[in-house]
C-alpha cells in the first residue's frame, strides 16, 4: 500500500489492461463465476425439476412425458396428503414456538447482564453444530428404554408410571420432532432479534418511562413496532427453512412410525433417491414451490416496507 | 451496539440512583418494582439459566455418553446417569480405529475448503461488480442472487442428482464442491455487498485518478479493507459446508467418499442394535471442529448472522 513502491511498479497500459478497464467486459468477467455457478447448479436444476415432475423418470433411465399423472397419483396417495398436512403443522407449531421462546430469550439478553457476550456465544452453539449430529443426540434422548427424560420423570420424580414412547407412536413422534426443531431454531431467532433490539434507541424507553409507561406498554408501543421489520425477515427465512426441513426428520425418525412423520422433503427423498422414482420425487418437491413463492413475496414486501419506514431512498 | 449497551447501563444506573435516592413508593411504583433485585432474579436470571441448561443439555449428554463404558451406559439403577464413574476412551478408540472416521474427516475438510474457496472467489467478484462497478440493472442482478438464497436444497436435490449424474461427478467430492456454492454464493455475496458499501468510494476515486486499473483497485484497496467481511463470509461458508447434509446424502454412495455428518448417520447405525457410545463419540468429534473454529471467530459469526439479516 506504500505510495512510492506502487508508483514504481506502474507500467504503460497494454491491450490486456485496457480490455480489463473496459467496463462492460469487466462486469461480465466479474459476474461470470457467480452467475455461471448459479445458472448451472440452481436455475437449470430448478427448471429440470419442474420438467421431471411431469415425467416418469427413474435413476439412470430415460423418462417420458406423462403429463399430470404424477400429481394425479399423489393427490390420491394418503401418505403424500399426510406429509403435506404434517409439513404445515410442523412449520406452524415450530415457528410459533421458536419465535415465542426466541423473542423471550432476546429480551432477556437485552437487559444489562454480566457475561453478556459469553452467554450470547454459548447460545449460538445449537445453530453452529451440524444439525444431523445434534439430531442424533436427540434420538438418544428419545430412546424408548434409556431416555434420560423418562428416567427423570418416572424413576426420579415418579410423575408417571410408564416410560415415554417418544418415537413409537405418531403423535408423540411429531411433538418430539417439533421440540427438537424449536431447540435448534431458538438461537438463530434470539441472536438476530437481539441485534434488532439493540438498534432501538434507549432514549425512547427513557421517554416512555418518564411518561409512566408500564413494561408491557413499552414492549407493545416501542419494542414491537420497531422490531417488526427485522422480525418479518427472520420469520420469512425461518418459515422457509422449517417448511423444507429434511435433516432432523431424516435423522430422528426417517418418516416413521409407519410414514406418519414424513415431511414433504423427506418423502421426496424417500421416493426419489432410494426408491429411484425421480419423477415422483420431483413432483413432491415441485408441490412445495407455491408455498416458497408466497414466502419470497412476503419477504420482498417486508424489505420494501422497511425501506419505507426508515426513509432511505436507495439502499 | 456498544453505545446502546452503555447508554442502557447508564440509564439503569440512573434509575437505580433515583429509586434509592428517596423516590417514594407512590411516586415511582413501576420503577421500584421493575428494578428491585429479587424481581430481577425471578424475571431475568432464572429464565436465562433455564434457557442455557435446555440449550446445552444435548451437548452435555453427548459428551457424557461418549465417555461412558458399556456397563454404565445402560444401567441407570446402579449408576447415576448424569455422571461417569469410570470414564473410558473405548468409544473414541472404536470410532477412530474401527471405522473410516479419519477418511471421512479428510473428505469433509477438503469439500468444505474447496467449496468455501470457490464461493468466496465468485462472491467477491460478483459483489464488487454489483456494488462498485454499478452497471445498468446491477440492482436486479443483486436481487436475483438474493432470490437464489430463497431456493432451498430440499427442492433442488432430485434434479441436481440428475445433473451430477450426467456430468459424471456422481459419488465424487467434486459433486459437492460444485453444488454447495448454490447456497453459499448468495449468502456470501450479500454479506460482501454490505461490507463493500461501508468502504468510502472516495478511496477508489483517488486510486482511479492516480491511474490504477479497476482490478488493481479491487486487489489493493477494496479487498484489504474488506478483510473482516471476507473472514465472516469464509467462516460462515466453511461451517455451512461442514454441516451440509442432503446433497452429501443424495450424491455420495460409497463409504469412503462420505462426509462426517452423513457417514455417522448411515455407517454407524447398523441393524437394530444402536451403539450409542460410538454414535455419540462420532457426533461429538464431528461437532468439535466447527465448535472450536466457532470459538475463535465468535464475533464474526454474530456479525455475519445479524448483518446478513439486516442488509
Amino acid at each position: 500500500m506504500d505510495a512510492s513502491t506502487w508508483v514504481a511498479k506502474r507500467t504503460p497500459p497494454n491491450a490486456l489492461a485496457r480490455l480489463f478497464d473496459y467496463k462492460p467486459f469487466l462486469v461480465a468477467v466479474c459476474l461470470f463465476p457467480a452467475v455461471g455457478l448459479l445458472l448451472a447448479f440452481l436455475t437449470y436444476p430448478l427448471g429440470l425439476g419442474i420438467y421431471l415432475a411431469f415425467t416418469d423418470m427413474e435413476i439412470g433411465g430415460n423418462g417420458k412425458w406423462v403429463g399430470l399423472e404424477n400429481f394425479e397419483y399423489l393427490i390420491t396417495d394418503p401418505i403424500f396428503l399426510n406429509s403435506v398436512w404434517n409439513t404445515m403443522f410442523y412449520t406452524f407449531v415450530a415457528t410459533v414456538g421458536k419465535f415465542a421462546l426466541g423473542l423471550w430469550l432476546a429480551l432477556l439478553l437485552n437487559h444489562h447482564i454480566p457475561f453478556q457476550s459469553a452467554i450470547r456465544a454459548i447460545i449460538l452453539l445449537p445453530y453452529i453444530v451440524p444439525t444431523v449430529l445434534s439430531a442424533i443426540a436427540f434420538w438418544w434422548i428419545y430412546d424408548p428404554q434409556f431416555s434420560i427424560i423418562s428416567y427423570v420423570v418416572v424413576d426420579q420424580l415418579g410423575l408417571r408410571e410408564k416410560y415415554f414412547d417418544f418415537l413409537g407412536e405418531p403423535w408423540p413422534a411429531r411433538w418430539s420432532l417439533i421440540v427438537a426443531n424449536i431447540w435448534r431454531g431458538i438461537p438463530f431467532v434470539a441472536i438476530t432479534l437481539l441485534a434488532g433490539l439493540q438498534t432501538i434507541s434507549p432514549s425512547l424507553y427513557e421517554a416512555a418511562m418518564l411518561d409512566g409507561a408500564s413494561p408491557w406498554q413499552q414492549f407493545r408501543r416501542i419494542t414491537a413496532p420497531l422490531l417488526m421489520p427485522i422480525l418479518a425477515i427472520v420469520m420469512t427465512f425461518s418459515v422457509l427453512f422449517t417448511f423444507t426441513d429434511f435433516q432432523l426428520v431424516y435423522a430422528i425418525t426417517r418418516g416413521g412410525p409407519i410414514n406418519s412423520t414424513h415431511l414433504m422433503a423427506t418423502l421426496a427423498f424417500q421416493r426419489g433417491i432410494p426408491g429411484a422414482q425421480l419423477g415422483e420425487g420431483a413432483a413432491i418437491a415441485v408441490a412445495m414451490i407455491p408455498f416458497l413463492i408466497f414466502a419470497t413475496l412476503f419477504s420482498y414486501y417486508a424489505l420494501g416496507n422497511r425501506k419505507w419506514q426508515q426513509g432511505s431512498k436507495d439502499d | 451496539m456498544t453505545d446502546a449497551r452503555t447508554a442502557q447501563a447508564a440509564l439503569n444506573r440512573r434509575v437505580d440512583a433515583e429509586t434509592s435516592g428517596g423516590v417514594t413508593e407512590a411516586e415511582g411504583p413501576q420503577l421500584l418494582s421493575w428494578d428491585s433485585r429479587a424481581r430481577r432474579i425471578v424475571v431475568i436470571y432464572i429464565p436465562l439459566v433455564i434457557f442455557l441448561i435446555v440449550l446445552l443439555f444435548p451437548f452435555y449428554w453427548m459428551t457424557i455418553t461418549t465417555f461412558k463404558p458399556d456397563s454404565e451406559l445402560l444401567d441407570y439403577k446402579n449408576h447415576n446417569p448424569f455422571w461417569v464413574a469410570a470414564p473410558t476412551l473405548a468409544n473414541i478408540k472404536k470410532l477412530l480405529f474401527d471405522t473410516d472416521y479419519g477418511h471421512w474427516l479428510v473428505t469433509t475438510m477438503w469439500v468444505a475448503i474447496g467449496s468455501t474457496f470457490l464461493s468466496i472467489l465468485a462472491s467477491v467478484l460478483a459483489a464488487y461488480a454489483i456494488q462498485r462497478l454499478r452497471f445498468k440493472g446491477s440492482d436486479y442482478v443483486g436481487l436475483a442472487i438474493y432470490a437464489a438464497y430463497l431456493v432451498p436444497p430440499s427442492i433442488l436435490f432430485i434434479p441436481l442428482a440428475q445433473v451430477v449424474f450426467q456430468l459424471g461427478l456422481f459419488d465424487t467430492s467434486f459433486a459437492l464442491i460444485l453444488t454447495y456454492p448454490t447456497f453459499l454464493v448468495p449468502f456470501c455475496t450479500w454479506l460482501l455487498i454490505g461490507y463493500f458499501k461501508s468502504i468510502p468510494y472516495e478511496l477508489e476515486e483517488c486510486a482511479l485518478i492516480d491511474g490504477a486499473s479497476r482490478l488493481q483497485i479491487l486487489w489493493r484497496i477494496t479487498l484489504p479493507l474488506a478483510v473482516p467481511g471476507l473472514i465472516s463470509a469464509g467462516i460462515f461458508a466453511f461451517t455451512l459446508s461442514w454441516n451440509e447434509f442432503i446433497y452429501a446424502l443424495a450424491f455420495i454412495s460409497s463409504t469412503e467418499n462420505k462426509t462426517v455428518p452423513v457417514a455417522i448417520l448411515t455407517e454407524l447405525v447398523s441393524g437394530d442394535v444402536y451403539h450409542w457410545g460410538a454414535l455419540m463419540a462420532g457426533a461429538l468429534l464431528g461437532s468439535l471442529p466447527v465448535a472450536i473454529f466457532y470459538m475463535f471467530f465468535v464475533e464474526y459469526y454474530v456479525s455475519s448472522l445479524t448483518g446478513a439479516v439486516k442488509e
